[in-house]
């Protein structure tokens, strides 16, 4: 490696994208959490006002309710079937590349062409889902339209976009040595105990990875809930509820504390993650 | 005599099951990935099918799985509602300016990162690593703020300028791409006289450029994909991406008009899937290099 000032000429630029894209944003938000601004007129300084509203906010904890019961059950949903569909697309496959293409394809299409097509899919009387019911007789349920199948209508859109894992498991399992599994058969071990003693360490920190970045986009989760809605606030997430008090009711003061509460969550939960790593996750 | 006629018969008979459970698990295999796939196209072919349909088969009870009449009509009324040409566009500029910086800016950070020593760089990395941690909500109003003040919002400038700073998970993905290589590659081009920008622009960008291929097209993934960051920002019917044109078309009062709007939505994914699958080499590569964006 060259000892040269100019390595330092090379990194500058993101040095500054730092200094104003990140500190200045972050040091203002921390002021800004503390006053009543409303984009128009001047900021009042209020202190921990809005903090103090925020925890006593019934929409606050509904919504951070809404997005907590959707990462809980969302977030381990998608890793199980990302996992099997890598599990079985490792077994030499014939035409694993079309396969691979098809699952991750839901990963790539993201936004909000998507989410509009999963509203018409959900829809009671024409939709997809429904019509696919009929076959069988059964009598589908209202979907967004009725409260207690909101929930259900954004697990089965994570599990469809569950695809995203799949190219980095099946690297992590292509990466797990063959004699491994061949000193297992010789010493009578079954698939079951197989996959539970040695493909599931071996792939763990990958899961881990898949484990984290799923937990923080949980909580991010914007577009689709922007579109799909879902009757009774169900589907009134976290960061919706954020961008409707900052950019409909123009309370960007409240907001912000908003997002601070959002990011110690985040941070809290990967540290709490990276705690529990020492106790599954496999390292060299 | 018999009895080796029988002892070969029981393993006859055990190699011919065995053989049998294995026909059926193969079988079975491939009958769980084909239905799997089937779920994972069934909505583009609903959206496909759905933006062909007539009004009256939109709307049947049951539902038409496969129409007798097609019509482009919802593609005509469709393109009445939101030009979507127009819109898309409005993202390829955004796109293209951003990818740009984006990608070269990323590749000069990492450069420096990857190929010299000074002062300070191990911080400097570290907060990089820390800042990727980060989610961009915390620093999503302070920022507008500041644009707006600029009276820079309702523009295309606070989407595209960010990027001329580079991005810090791309750094970080052409940081190792860069450390694989040894020095010698620097060494002889400065004992010919070259300068370090020379020998960036002339030497690794040229190496890199796999792995510039791979971050740009997830950098015009990204900006096709966001609606939160255009949502903040642009407020003109005009300057609307594709993804503000669907979200106002989606959103907007009274009875949902489901054909033009799985016509305008097959519109905007067309892009993305021939994207796909022709680059889907360097989405793998990318993915297997440093297991960014699962």
């Amino acid at each position: 490696m060259t000892k040269s000032r100019a390595g330092f000429y090379f990194v500058l630029p993101w040095v500054l994208g730092f200094a104003i894209f990140t500190i200045v944003p972050m040091l203002s938000a921390v002021y800004i959490s503390m006053t009543d601004w409303s984009i128009v007129g001047n900021a009042g300084f209020i202190g921990i006002k809005n903090y103090k509203e925020l925890f006593q906010s019934k929409d606050f904890y509904h919504s951070l309710w809404v997005t907590v019961r959707y990462a809980i059950l969302a977030v381990p949903l998608t890793i199980i079937t990302s996992l099997t569909i890598s599990v079985l697309l490792s077994k030499n496959i014939r035409g694993v590349s079309v396969y691979r293409v098809i699952y991750y394809m839901p990963a790539i299409v993201s936004g909000v062409a998507v989410a509009v097509v999963f509203k018409w899919i959900l829809d009671p009387a024409n939709g997809l889902l429904n019509g696919f019911l009929q076959l069988f007789k059964i009598k589908g349920p209202n979907w967004l339209y009725d409260p207690d199948w909101v929930l259900p209508s954004y697990l089965i859109m994570a599990i469809w976009g569950a695809g995203g894992g799949i190219l980095t498991y099946l690297a992590a399992l292509k990466d797990v040595p063959k004699d491994l599994y061949e000193s297992a058969e010789i010493d009578g071990a079954n698939a079951f105990q197989k996959t539970l003693y040695i493909t599931m360490p071996l792939i763990s920190p990958i899961i881990f990875y898949n484990l984290v970045i799923g937990i923080i986009s949980a909580f991010r989760k914007f577009t689709d809930a922007y579109i799909l809605g879902g009757i009774g606030k169900e589907g009134d997430f976290y960061m919706v509820y954020l961008y409707d008090e900052a950019f409909s009711k123009y309370r960007m003061g409240y907001a912000t504390a908003l997002a601070w509460v959002l990011f110690v969550i985040i941070l809290a939960l990967t540290l709490f993650i990276n705690i529990t790593k020492k106790y599954w996750v496999h390292s060299n | 005599m018999e009895n080796s006629q029988v002892v070969t018969n029981g393993i006859d008979k055990k190699m011919r099951h065995y053989r049998l459970i294995r026909i059926l698990k193969k079988v079975l295999l491939y009958l769980v990935l084909i239905l799997g796939s089937i779920a994972m196209l069934i909505p583009f072919y609903w959206m496909i099918i759905t933006s062909f349909k007539t009004e009256a088969d939109i709307l049947a009870y049951p539902i038409v799985w496969f129409p007798s009449e097609f019509t482009g009509d919802n593609f005509k009324r469709a393109l009445d509602v939101v030009p979507m040409l127009r819109f898309m566009g409005n993202t390829v500029f955004i796109a293209v300016l951003k990818i740009f910086g984006e990608v070269f800016i990323s590749a000069a950070v990492a450069f420096g990162f990857a190929r010299f020593k000074f002062k300070g760089k191990n911080i400097l990395f570290m907060i990089l690593l820390a800042t990727m941690m980060l989610p961009y909500e915390v620093t999503m109003i302070p920022t507008f703020i500041i644009w707006t003040n600029l009276g820079l919002s309702n523009s295309y400038v606070p989407l595209i300028l960010p990027a001329y700073f580079g991005a810090a998970s791309f750094i970080f993905f052409l940081k190792m791409y860069f450390e694989t290589y040894p020095r010698d590659y620097e060494e002889s081009a400065l004992m010919d006289g070259a300068n370090y920008l020379q020998i960036f622009i002339k030497i690794f960008i040229p190496l890199a450029k796999p792995a510039l291929i791979t971050i740009g097209l997830w950098a015009f993934m990204g900006t096709w994909n966001d609606l939160l960051g255009q949502l903040i920002y642009i407020d003109d019917t005009a300057k609307y991406t594709v993804q503000l044109g669907l979200a106002s078309f989606s959103n907007m009062t009274g009875e949902v008009l489901w054909g033009p709007l799985m016509a305008a939505s097959f519109m905007a994914l067309v892009p993305i899937v021939v994207l796909l699958l022709f680059a889907q080499k360097y989405f793998v590569e990318g993915v297997k290099m440093t297991g960014i964006k699962g």
